[in-house]
């Protein structure tokens, strides 16, 4: 059944006014789907990742539904979240490294969290043996404070302390980007054989680095100001993306491969707009070569071929 | 133009600093003129320690530093000032860079009053201007703001306008673009290319190696402050000889071609921290040789050296 999110909104509430973070976003993600969700800083993607499972101010509730396995999800209810938040809907945040207490040994922390979510320690401990193993962490880190394990180690303990109870739906935020390339390996391979083993099921995966999302989506998001601007199969959007923006982002990166003296690439000219007070209709029109007259109206986020979507007048 | 010479590198760590970290071990190399040379290393591999080092913020602790010949930290008084008219930096995060209740354009005023006090006020600003064109941003559009009205990329290229007002030979780019989006990013690595094409030599610090790919000429690979290897840019990136080389090159993610999936090595301890190769511990072909003695760089093709007892 996966996640399904439906025309969701989500302002921060400023002293001047409503922060349009997230613009009518609709989007599903299908069981067993590792999603990427790509955009530049300031796109919202953050936000989206935040708002699924813990959405508290200065972030507004708005408008939108969200249904995960067929059930809707109370995002605006702190309350009614608990039920949902660790056992059906877990996250590893960004900066996980430092998401750990320092004052508790790792097998303590786990167990208070398994206790404020009602279940036993002990009956789970083989469990998280055999996952400790998989990620290659020795059964002592138990025992250890979190100042006694390296960055990279410690991502890997907060990976299997986040997905212990096998939620439905993993929000994995940026989790890559403070690592070094060989253990950033390390750890994209493990959310793809998390997912494989069947300890989550859906797999939203935020990053700005496409070329990582190359490596191990099923599809990717790539959103713009707040909005979704396309949605594919990873494929699709590297070969054949729809979108002006997504075309434009694509041809930007610099690979292994391309040089200076042999191909010239080009950035985006332009910045994003203020979210304080977007243009009505595409947000991207002030930056696209093929905005015209219809652009001042918001492109629906529409279906072009069979789980390819995009929001672009030009496309539909 | 700047030659390091067996730079070492010891910080004072723990309590009454008893301990001892090796941050850059026996580091020589060379930047020539009109060159960018990429340094290439993870976190702790040392690369903004020579940066710094470069730039006279800290000192080595054995070694020397050559500028045009002349030892930078044998530099006195007026002296010092003419390296700083002729070697600048960059630093990773634009927005740490300014002070955020001044105007952003500050720095070129900083600049004017200590280097240029007897240039005439149309005079400068044209150089200004100029310098401002030369890193592409519109003068009226950027001048007179605060920093958080401007964008990061803008910044960033402030700050470069800022080292072009003074006859710059070398920049020292310390992971300049890492903070930058990827539709902005691009534009500023063309601007350092430009930059060198008009003659400005760039020590590009970067632990992204398609970046270091795209614009360098050279390039310089760190391990835990030694230099595993280094030479031309194509051939390091066509044929690695190093195993941590080619272990950088396999991880490093791209959109034309997939991981291949490796086994996740775990480190294997080396007998002490200042025998044998630095790689030993994650090394997959190492030897029983390469615990006990250090690897020196051999030269196996022009201008290409490796460090490694297996491979020279």
């Amino acid at each position: 059944m996966g996640l399904r999110v439906e025309n969701l909104r989500v302002y921060y509430r400023t002293l001047r006014g409503y922060v349009r973070a997230l613009e009518g976003v609709t989007f599903s993600v299908a069981d067993g789907e590792i999603m990427g969700l790509a955009g530049e800083s300031g796109c919202g993607k953050t936000t989206l990742g935040h708002s699924l499972i813990y959405l508290k101010p200065p972030m507004n509730y708005i408008e939108g539904q969200v249904f995960l396995d067929g059930q809707e999800v109370p995002i605006w209810d702190m309350k009614r979240m608990n039920e949902f938040r660790f056992r059906r809907i877990s996250v590893i945040p960004q900066y996980a490294m430092n998401a750990l207490n320092p004052t508790r040994k790792i097998g303590q922390l786990i167990a208070d969290l398994l206790a404020a979510h009602g279940v036993d320690f002990k009956e789970i401990l083989p469990e998280l043996k055999r996952r400790l193993d998989l990620v290659q962490l020795s059964h002592e880190v138990l025992n250890m404070y979190p100042i006694e394990l390296s960055g990279g180690m410690r991502q890997r303990a907060v990976m299997v302390i986040s997905t212990l109870l096998n939620p439905s739906l993993l929000i994995a935020d940026e989790i890559t980007s403070a690592l070094d390339v060989s253990t950033q390996k390390a750890v994209c391979e493990m959310i793809v054989e998390f997912r494989n083993r069947g300890f989550v099921r859906s797999t939203i995966f935020i990053t700005h680095d496409i070329s990582i999302l190359y490596q191990i989506a099923d599809t990717i998001a790539v959103m713009y100001a707040g909005q979704m601007a396309e949605k594919a199969p990873t494929e699709a959007i590297l070969r054949s993306p729809r979108h002006p923006y997504t075309r434009m982002l694509i041809a930007s990166l610099p690979q292994v491969g391309v040089r200076y003296r042999e191909e010239r690439l080009r950035g985006i000219p332009g910045a994003p707009p203020r979210l304080l007070d977007p243009p009505p209709g595409c947000r991207f029109q002030g930056r696209c070569p093929v905005a015209f007259e219809r652009c001042v109206e918001t492109p629906p986020f529409v279906e072009v071929e069979p789980g390819h979507f995009v929001a672009c007048w030009r496309e539909i | 133009m700047l030659a390091l010479e067996s730079v070492s590198k010891i910080y004072r760590v723990g309590v009454l600093g008893l301990g001892k970290l090796t941050a850059v071990s026996e580091v020589s190399f060379e930047i020539g003129e009109k060159e960018i040379v990429a340094l290439i290393g993870e976190s702790g591999s040392g690369k903004s320690t020579i940066g710094k080092m470069i730039l006279r913020l800290i000192p080595p602790t054995s070694g020397t530093i050559r500028f045009e010949g002349k030892d930078i930290f044998s530099l006195k008084g007026k002296a010092v000032k003419e390296y700083y008219r002729k070697v600048q930096g960059v630093f990773q995060d634009p927005f740490a860079s300014y002070n955020p209740i001044f105007k952003a354009d500050r720095i070129f005023t900083m600049i004017r009053e200590e280097f240029f006090p007897e240039i005439s006020r149309p005079q400068w600003e044209r150089k200004l201007e100029e310098a401002l064109r030369a890193v592409g941003l519109n003068p009226p559009d950027v001048l007179g703001k605060y920093p958080h009205q401007l964008s990061g990329g803008q910044l960033q290229r402030f700050l470069i306008a800022r080292a072009l007002l003074l006859d710059i030979r070398l920049l020292v780019a310390d992971e300049i673009i890492s903070m930058l989006d990827a539709s902005t990013r691009v534009d500023v690595l063309n601007l350092l290319a430009e930059l060198r094409d008009r003659g400005l030599s760039i020590l590009f610090i970067t632990h992204d190696l398609s970046l270091g790919h795209y614009i360098s000429d050279r390039s310089v690979v760190l391990y835990k402050g030694r230099i595993v290897e280094m030479g031309s840019t194509e051939r390091i990136y066509s044929r690695p000889l190093h195993p941590y080389t080619e272990m950088l090159m396999a991880s490093v993610p791209r959109i034309d071609q997939k991981w291949t999936h490796g086994e996740i090595r775990v480190e294997r301890n080396a007998v002490g921290p200042s025998l044998g190769c630095v790689y030993y511990g994650r090394c997959p072909i190492a030897q029983e040789i390469c615990a006990r003695r250090v690897p020196p760089l051999i030269e196996v093709e022009s201008g290409h050296q490796v460090a490694c007892h297996m491979r020279t």
